[in-house]
């Protein structure tokens, strides 16, 4: 049975195709497969892994966006994580940093706790949300076509975007979990150990 | 509007001077300075949250990004906090809020008290490093020792301005 917004994409598959060549980007990723996605895409001094910190994601990229104006920043978040930190979607629409993208992996479960359906399996449509919250552009993407067209604009574009990826679970990728060194690692590759 | 601008406008003093440039807030009345201040400051960026976790990881991240932020709440917000306080202390890094404190002093609202006298605990309880000020002369020193603190050393640390020092909400005039 298939459930309200449910999709097919392969979610390594869209990870991988987003992070191609990615340059200088700023990445933070949400806690559980999301995490696993970005390091299964490359591990890179300049992505900050969540392991914890539910909800924080966006807020954690707004802070970058905000201190590093010149730099892309990418969050790359599940919908779970996404929807307890739903508050920050309309923070981040008030600030408006033209420096940072949303791209969120719906696959409209809890996957990291058993696979329990979450609001997006159950109606919310998130990129709706995006834009009630006063989000100007935003993006559901259902194929890889499409998945193509978003790399470009979550490079270049302040972004809310939706990836609609099949529930399926992929062996985990576990990249570093010691915050104090992720954090470390961050601010050396971005010359500001010392700020 | 405000009762003691003068200690306020001390304790704004101590954030620019400690280099923080990112302050994130939940409105409250006894913070209604140091917020306009900071929207009235070219160099500060002013960013109002929908709860306060927010801006613990919008800490986290000015921190990853170079700069340095301070997060203005309620003790009824703290309670909102706690596990987002894992994101700093799991990263060695600074934070630093400045609580206004509500159901301690004069209180006229009980649904203020529980998360009032639980506040200084709940910070304890949770890593942060707490201190207090009570009295108007201090709380900009405070600060300013709260930020060296925080910045330096890399740790959690947040000033409660008791009730007194703000003075109680009049709910009835």
């Amino acid at each position: 049975m298939s459930l309200p917004n449910e999709g097919t994409l392969d979610r390594r598959e869209v990870v991988a195709t987003l992070l191609r060549d990615p340059g200088d980007l700023l990445i933070v990723s949400g806690l559980g497969a999301a995490t696993y996605d970005v390091g299964a895409a490359g591990d890179r001094p300049t992505n900050f892994y969540l392991w914890g910190a539910m909800g924080g994601a966006a807020m954690i990229g707004l802070g970058i966006a905000l201190a590093q104006p010149r730099r892309r920043v990418l969050v790359i978040t599940g919908d779970g994580e996404m929807l307890m930190g739903i508050g920050s979607l309309a923070t981040l629409a008030a600030q408006a940093a033209p420096n940072l993208a949303v791209a969120v992996l719906d696959n409209t479960r809890f996957g990291e706790t058993g696979s329990q359906r979450s609001h997006t399996g159950l109606g919310t449509d998130l990129a709706a949300v995006a834009a009630a919250c006063g989000w100007q552009q935003t993006a559901i993407a259902r194929d890889m076509a499409e998945v193509e067209l978003l790399r470009d604009r979550l490079r270049s574009e302040p972004l809310f975007a939706v990836l609609r990826i099949s529930p399926e679970e992929k062996p985990r990728f576990l990249p570093p979990r010691d915050g104090a060194y992720l954090s470390d690692r961050f601010r050396r590759a971005l010359g500001v150990a010392e700020a | 509007m405000t009762a003691h601008p003068t200690w306020q406008a001390g304790v704004y003093a101590a954030l620019k001077a400690a280099r923080v440039t990112q302050i994130g807030y939940v409105p409250d009345a006894g913070h209604a300075h140091l917020i306009e201040a900071a929207h009235a400051d070219p160099d500060m960026q002013a960013v109002v949250l929908t709860t306060e976790e927010e801006g613990i990881a919008l800490a986290a991240g000015a921190w990853l990004g170079g700069q340095r932020a301070a997060l203005l709440m309620q003790s009824s917000g703290v309670g909102n906090t706690i596990n987002m306080l894992s994101l700093p202390l799991n990263c060695r890094m600074p934070f630093l809020t400045l609580v206004t404190m509500r159901g301690e002093w004069g209180e006229f609202n009980p649904w203020q008290v529980p998360m009032g006298a639980a506040t200084p605990g709940v910070l304890k309880e949770a890593g942060v490093h707490v201190r207090r000020a009570d009295r108007p002369e201090d709380a900009p020193e405070m600060v300013a020792a709260s930020a060296a603190l925080a910045f330096d050393s890399q740790i959690a640390v947040a000033v409660l301005f008791s009730q007194r020092l703000i003075g109680a909400k009049v709910f009835v005039k």
